[in-house]
């Protein structure tokens, strides 16, 4: 298994506390990896860090093959790594079409073109076209990010994230929030559009983790307590004792 | 990292997706054209001539800094820098072609203008845009101050108070075209707005253009699909100033003289009004900002000395009531008009709309008469104002003025509810058929 994602000894302290305390992750290509873990326990500052949005204290990490440790977050994309984020992060105020467009622009090599138009490169418009149906949004296509509802915002969200084609993928809590039904579509969506990709992704809900995941690393107090497959962490008498509890039961 | 326009409370709609209408837009465009085309013939006086070529320039400033405000949500306190700097290398420009140094049409000297107005935005910007926000806007304004500054520091290449005179008459005419005549200057200003409002609608529909939209929106979330916001940021700054020169130099011709008020303070803040009054979140929202705002300051001047006092009374109200700017205003109607529900909103907008008009005469008539007394050794104390006669020394004018403002207030506050009423019907109109 060839490697798509490595954590070397990562640390991370604001100012004289220490979130991340020396986290050691191996995420292999096309694995769906997912980190559980307290609220509290440093899963998104652990996100922040991959991609790029706080500089590390220590540590190294290295993205197929290459070092991306304090790489800038565009760099870091470029490279192909995209991710999502736990509150929404999106372009309230362009239509849903438009969002998606701009997310995979810059892989479609137009770089900060001002002497292309946008109407024609009929390639980034098919495609952003095909995204918006995957993420089932055909209907909203023109209607402003920001009036959609909070489950069609948080497929907007994964429509963004993936828009690019990265090979690795990062999903802060991309169910949170939503409905029973609404998880259960969200999860085909996030199986169907990480097809062959490396996914990491940050998720409490066991249901979606035992479901989609290939491996779970448990982390608690900024340290990765335990990795394994979903049989093994449910297994595993320190995570039960640490976090799972009677929830895997 | 939020902008700063949001300090401001701005809504900033997306530029409309013009996806392939094509046909629409050189329709658009045509009109425009014969808009301006005919316009001198209608108004033939030399006022209006040159009225007219001062609109056409500000068109052309006030779009390149919408480039800034409304595309990318940088709030500059300092445009007219590169509309200045432009018009000044213009002016020595036209000085060395009389002088025989070298040779240009005149034609063309905007673009010298255009790429001095780029040559001085790629150095400032490369020092503002690495900022977002407030700390931009106060950068903005310190090179604003600082440019302004050195052109008192360096007479040679400023002028010093007189400015730098210039001469737009040079050699034989070319095609019959001298540029003496201020008509020809008027086509040619006319010509170069036309072609800068094409360009720079164009690149809005550019990647460029959309990604200084996304940044305008969220920048955090740009630097997470690829994008380094600063480096938008930064060519849409220059392209900016670039435009802001190629104005700057239509001004030089049109003027023959360029002084340091050019690129100062109040020049920054007027374009920084025209945009914000026409309309920051619509394409064409500064070319109606201004021309409105040419227009208020030539008429408005030429009938009361205390015209800035009314301009800026109306740029207040209009940031206060209408944040979009007037295009904005246009913009709400669009759906009501589309679905025949405007009708509904007519005798709201009539009745508040002559209560208002009252209230604007009387409270004229109280600045006039307060103007009158403070100036009463100039102006003397008896005026005419709305074919009435005033005497300041007497009760009554001033009771009678006061009365009109008062009531005309009243009134306009009393009758605010019928429109309310009137949209609330005309929203729930829209939104049933929304649903159906
Ligand atoms: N920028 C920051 N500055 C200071 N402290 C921070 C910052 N970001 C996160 N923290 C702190 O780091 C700790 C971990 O936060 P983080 O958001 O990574 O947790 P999490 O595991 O994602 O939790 P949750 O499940 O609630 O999302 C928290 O105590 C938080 O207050
Ligand atoms: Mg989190």
């Amino acid at each position: 298994m060839s490697v798509a994602l490595e954590l070397h000894d990562v640390r991370k302290s604001f100012g004289r506390t220490q979130i991340i305390n020396g986290v050691n992750l191996t995420v292999g290509k096309s694995e769906r990896h997912a980190i559980i873990g307290p609220n509290g326990a440093g899963k998104s500052t652990l996100f922040n860090l991959i991609s790029g949005r706080f500089p590390l204290s220590s540590g190294s990490i290295v993205l197929d093959g290459q070092d991306i440790t304090n790489s800038a977050p565009n760099d870091i994309n470029r490279r192909g790594l995209a991710r999502s984020f736990q509150i929404t992060n999106i372009f309230a105020k362009m239509s849903v079409f438009e969002n998606v467009r701009c997310a995979l622009l810059w892989s479609s090599g137009h770089r900060y073109s001002f002497w292309h138009r946008m109407g024609f490169l009929s390639g980034v418009n098919e495609r952003a076209q095909e995204i918006v149906e995957r993420i089932g949004l055909a209907r909203r296509r023109d209607r402003l990010a920001g009036v959609l509802s909070y489950a069609e915002q948080r497929a907007l969200e994964i429509g963004i994230t993936i828009a690019g084609g990265a090979e690795v993928i990062l999903l802060d809590e991309p169910t949170a929030g939503m409905s029973h039904s609404e998880t259960a579509d969200a999860v085909e969506l996030i199986r169907t559009v990480t097809q062959g990709k490396t996914l990491v992704m940050v998720e409490h809900d066991m249901g979606v983790i035992f479901g989609l995941a290939d491996r779970i690393s448990v982390l608690v107090y900024g340290k990765v307590l335990a990795t394994g497959t979903p049989a093994q962490i449910r297994a595993n008498p320190a995570v039960r004792e640490a976090y799972l509890g009677a929830v895997a039961e | 990292m939020k902008a700063d326009t949001s300090a401001l409370r701005m809504p900033l709609p997306a530029v409309p997706d013009t996806r392939f209408a094509l046909g629409r837009q050189v329709a658009t465009w045509g009109l425009v054209a014969a808009v301006m085309i005919v316009l001198p013939m209608l108004f033939t006086q030399g006022f209006s001539l040159s009225m007219l070529s001062q609109m056409g320039i500000a068109v052309i400033f006030a779009l390149s800094y919408n480039m800034l405000l409304g595309q990318t949500g940088m709030l500059s306190f300092g445009h007219a820098v590169h509309f200045g700097l432009g018009s000044f290398v213009c002016a020595h420009a036209l000085n060395r072609i009389g002088a025989g140094e070298f040779g240009l049409p005149v034609t063309l000297i905007p673009l010298v203008g255009g790429f001095a107005g780029l040559a001085f935005g790629i150095v400032f910007g490369y020092v503002t845009t690495k900022r977002s926000g407030t700390p931009f806007a106060m950068i903005s304004l310190g090179i604003a101050e600082m440019v302004a500054a050195s052109a008192l520091m360096f007479p040679g290449f400023f002028g010093g108070e007189g400015g730098i005179t210039t001469n737009r008459v040079l050699g034989d005419p070319v095609m019959g075209v001298s540029y003496g005549p201020q008509i020809e200057v008027y086509y040619l200003i006319a010509g170069w707005c036309l072609a800068c409002m094409i360009a720079m609608f164009a690149l809005t529909q550019t990647p460029l253009g959309r990604m200084a939209n996304a940044v305008r929106d969220n920048a955090e979330r740009v630097r997470f699909v690829g994008y380094n916001p600063t480096r938008v940021r930064y060519w849409m700054f220059c392209l900016a100033s670039f435009f802001a020169g190629i104005a700057g130099g239509l001004a030089t011709i049109n003027y023959e003289i360029v002084t340091a008020e050019t690129l100062g303070l109040m020049a920054s803040g007027n374009v920084l009004v025209m945009a914000f009054v026409g309309g920051v979140g619509h394409f064409f929202g500064p070319v109606i900002g201004a021309v409105l705002v040419s227009f208020l300051q030539s008429a408005l001047s030429t009938y009361t000395k205390a015209w800035l006092l009314y301009f800026g009374l109306f740029f207040v109200m209009m940031v206060l009531f209408a944040p979009g700017g007037i295009a904005s205003l246009f913009a709400v109607h669009g759906a009501p008009l589309r679905h025949g529900l405007f009708r509904r909103l007519i005798p709201g907008y009539l009745l508040s709309g002559v209560c208002l008009l009252v209230m604007v005469l009387g409270f004229v008539a109280l600045v006039e008469m307060l103007y009158h007394v403070e100036q009463g050794a100039d102006m003397g104390t008896e005026f005419d104002l709305f074919g009435l006669h005033i005497d300041v020394t007497g009760a009554a004018s001033w009771l009678a003025a006061g009365a009109v403002f008062i009531a005309g207030l009243v009134l306009f506050v009393l009758t605010l509810p019928v429109i309310r009423r009137a949209w609330t019907h005309v929203h729930g109109e829209l939104q049933a058929r929304d649903a159906a």
